[in-house]
């Protein structure tokens, strides 16, 4: 016990400031203003992998790390849909997948997000589409921001996730 | 026939080292599947793969693990186009299958099936990559790939997949997936319980099953390493080399001295990076959330020392045939020496925590057991197979360039539980760490590639290398003018899947998630 405290003690706290929203991320505004104001205090997320490599997997892994430490921004990952805000879709689309995602997306409550993470679930990727991939997220469910990289970096993601509930530039669609 | 006069008689294939193929009649393909069960050797993979003769027939292919080496076993079939035997009802085997001998070769039969059309003798015909979104007599493999081409118009109407029922009294299923509850890849468990108590595990995979294996006949030889790197994300560096050493092989490219041995470097790093997020999730699973704060926070660090040395902080492109993309940046090989020298010193520390808490013990001892002798029995691989008593590592057993100088320690435990598959990946973590810095302090100085050259078509090579899951095998066939004709990737996944239906046994339904983690199995990797 002693150790584990020393160790703690001594780790102090690696925290650190979370980036801006970044307009040229989004896709689509559906949200209005007040809607995101409380989604933006306690932000709920589901993550979805709907046919990634799991490369997108370890770097949303990592926001969960003490230095991005995404709950001390008020937001989680939830284990349902039924308590999500915001999917965190990951992957092409494989089609053996398809109707799991529309459900999981079905399953949320409205009002919902829909962020597309990766080089994969912004274009399908070096995958495509064939005929066990239906390519891109937006191909099968609405997507509001979309991350591209490969993967991208837990800052991206971030970045990715805060525009979504950030003040929309764009005209409500 | 003893195991020896199959390899004597069998021609050297080239890529890793030590690979030998030889063309079997049926019945010699059964009994040497025997010999090598017999003599103690392990089912590596098994594919299907069309042989370009006009009407065009399949091959099927079982790659074995043994003594001196891979043998690797291809069985003609004959051409099954023909509308007599397409005819409904005809659905005759094509070849014997493997399972009664290997285990693992059930599920690799069921997917060959779903791919290329070619039937085993097994009467598990179940689809395991097919769940219905395409049609039942599509196989993608059967035909040469055309770019863009998908799924004819009617997919096959969808039905429940027929898990195997448990009876009795107070028994009852729990269903979990595709999506899970955690931050992690898709597949279906089917539990059957009573009470708290797993009477019975069935997985179904196959959830993000994407097309790879039809998606690299559409690349050249140079793309498909962009693939291979794809496979598995997590194992990105043990991929993309097993490729690089097929195709370095039927190009006769030998790539420069340095660029191998940055290429270790990567892996070494590759299989540390994975080991500490295991180390903080295994800790986390059973209460601890301490351990993952920490080790979460080191992974994060050696992540941003590899970006700095490398300008990524996974290293999905830095492979290429002939050598590697990317050098280490000015100054990077000292920091990534004292980086590694820190997360080392820290890892003992956290060792030292994770030993002495009474209430992780509880969790970790004796949960989630594989006896040595079902390992055996189950041909499981890597980690999971040393923290079972198999003293299997392919960078020992097989070592290609630099890994006969680098000389890993072998890292065996033979409890085969949670706690043993905790140990070996804090040992390893710590040899590792070690190799890393042998690795910088003797890196030769020179090139990081050479252009390989256009290999023939038909020509046929392999790549072996131990990733941190354990051996992953490449199998590839070159086209005309550069193109890619097949490539088959193999996750030992697919070994190690069917070994956790066994582990769980007899555990409480609350304890997978930790069991799971301490296999921390591929989805993606093989789903393919």
């Amino acid at each position: 016990m002693l150790k584990t405290l020393r160790k703690i003690a001594s780790v102090g706290i690696v925290s650190e400031p979370p980036p801006a929203p970044e307009e040229s991320l989004r896709v689509r505004a559906a949200l209005d203003a007040q809607i995101r104001a409380v989604l933006g205090r306690a932000l709920c997320i589901r993550h979805v992998d709907a046919g990634s490599c799991n490369g997108c997997e370890l770097e949303i892994h990592a926001l969960n790390n003490p230095i991005y430490n995404l709950e001390g921004l008020g937001i989680r990952f939830v284990a349902s849909p039924r308590h999500a805000d915001l999917l965190l879709v990951t992957g092409p689309v494989a089609r053996n997948m398809e109707s799991a995602l529309r459900r999981t997306y079905d399953a949320t409550p409205a009002p919902k997000l829909v962020v597309a993470i990766g080089d994969c679930g912004c274009t399908g990727g070096i995958f495509g589409e064939n005929y066990a991939s239906c390519g891109r997220v937006s191909n099968v469910i609405p997507v509001d921001v979309a991350v591209p990289g490969c993967p991208p970096s837990p800052v991206r993601i971030l970045q990715g996730i805060l525009t979504a509930i950030s003040r929309s530039k764009l005209t409500p669609s | 026939m003893p195991l020896r006069r199959w390899w004597e008689r069998a021609r050297e294939v080239p890529g890793a080292v030590m690979v030998r193929g030889l063309a079997v009649s049926t019945e010699e393909w059964t009994q040497a599947a025997r010999d090598a069960a017999a003599g103690g050797g392990r089912l590596l993979s098994l594919w299907a793969s069309e042989r370009h003769e006009s009407p065009p027939a399949q091959s099927v292919y079982a790659a074995f693990l043994i003594e001196p080496g891979v043998l690797i076993l291809a069985l003609a079939l004959t051409d099954v186009r023909s509308a007599a035997l397409r005819a409904p009802g005809a659905d005759q085997p094509q070849y014997p299958g493997l399972e009664g001998t290997f285990p693992a070769a059930a599920r690799l039969q069921r997917a060959a099936f779903d791919l290329s059309g070619v039937r085993s003798s097994d009467p598990d015909r179940r689809g395991w990559l097919r769940h219905g979104a395409w049609p039942v007599d599509f196989h993608p493999l059967e035909r040469p790939a055309e770019p863009g081409s998908t799924a004819a118009a009617s997919p096959e109407p969808s039905r429940p997949y027929p898990f195997v029922r448990v009876a009795g009294e107070g028994v009852h299923e729990i269903a979990v997936g595709p999506v899970h509850a955690g931050t992690i890849e898709p597949g279906h468990f089917r539990f059957s319980v009573v009470g708290e108590k797993v009477l019975r595990l069935e997985e179904h995979l196959g959830y993000v099953h994407k097309g790879i294996e039809r998606r690299f006949a559409e690349l050249s030889l140079r793309e498909g390493v962009r693939l291979a790197a794809r496979v598995s994300g997590d194992s990105a560096v043990a991929f993309s080399w097993a490729y690089c050493q097929a195709l370095e092989g039927i190009c006769a490219c030998a790539p420069p001295p340095r660029a191998l041995w940055l290429r270790a470097l990567m892996l070494e790093l590759e299989r540390i990076a994975n080991h500490l997020g295991d180390l903080g999730a295994l800790g986390n699973d059973a209460g601890f959330a301490f351990g993952l704060a920490q080790f979460s926070r080191l992974k994060e660090q050696l992540l941003r020392g590899i970006h700095a040395a490398f300008g990524a902080r996974y290293l999905l492109d830095a492979l290429v045939p002939g050598g590697v993309a990317v050098d280490l940046s000015a100054g990077g090989a000292e920091r990534l020496a004292s980086l590694v020298e820190s997360l080392a010193a820290e890892s003992v520390t956290l060792r030292a925590i994770y030993e002495d808490h009474s209430g992780l013990r509880d969790r970790l001892n004796g949960t989630g057991v594989l006896l040595p002798e079902l390992a055996a029995r189950l041909g499981v691989l890597g980690l999971v197979a040393r923290a079972s008593g198999q003293p299997l590592d392919v960078r020992i057993d097989l070592p290609c360039a630099p890994y006969a100088e680098l000389a890993p320690l072998r890292i065996v435990r033979a409890a085969g539980d949670v706690a043993a598959r905790v140990t070996v990946r804090f040992e390893e973590l710590a040899e590792s760490s070690r190799l890393v810095q042998r690795i910088l302090a003797v890196l030769p100085a020179g090139p990081c590639s050479v252009e390989p050259s256009e290999p023939p078509a038909g020509a046929f090579g392999v790549g072996l290398i131990e990733g941190w899951r354990g051996p992953v095998f490449v199998a590839l066939e070159s086209g005309p003018h550069g193109t890619l004709r097949r490539c088959h990737p193999h996750d030992p996944s697919w070994q190690n899947w069917p070994a956790l239906e066994h582990a769980i046994l007899g555990n409480i339904v609350p304890d997978f998630p930790l069991i799971n983690k301490s296999f921390n199995l591929s989805y993606s990797g093989a789903d393919l």
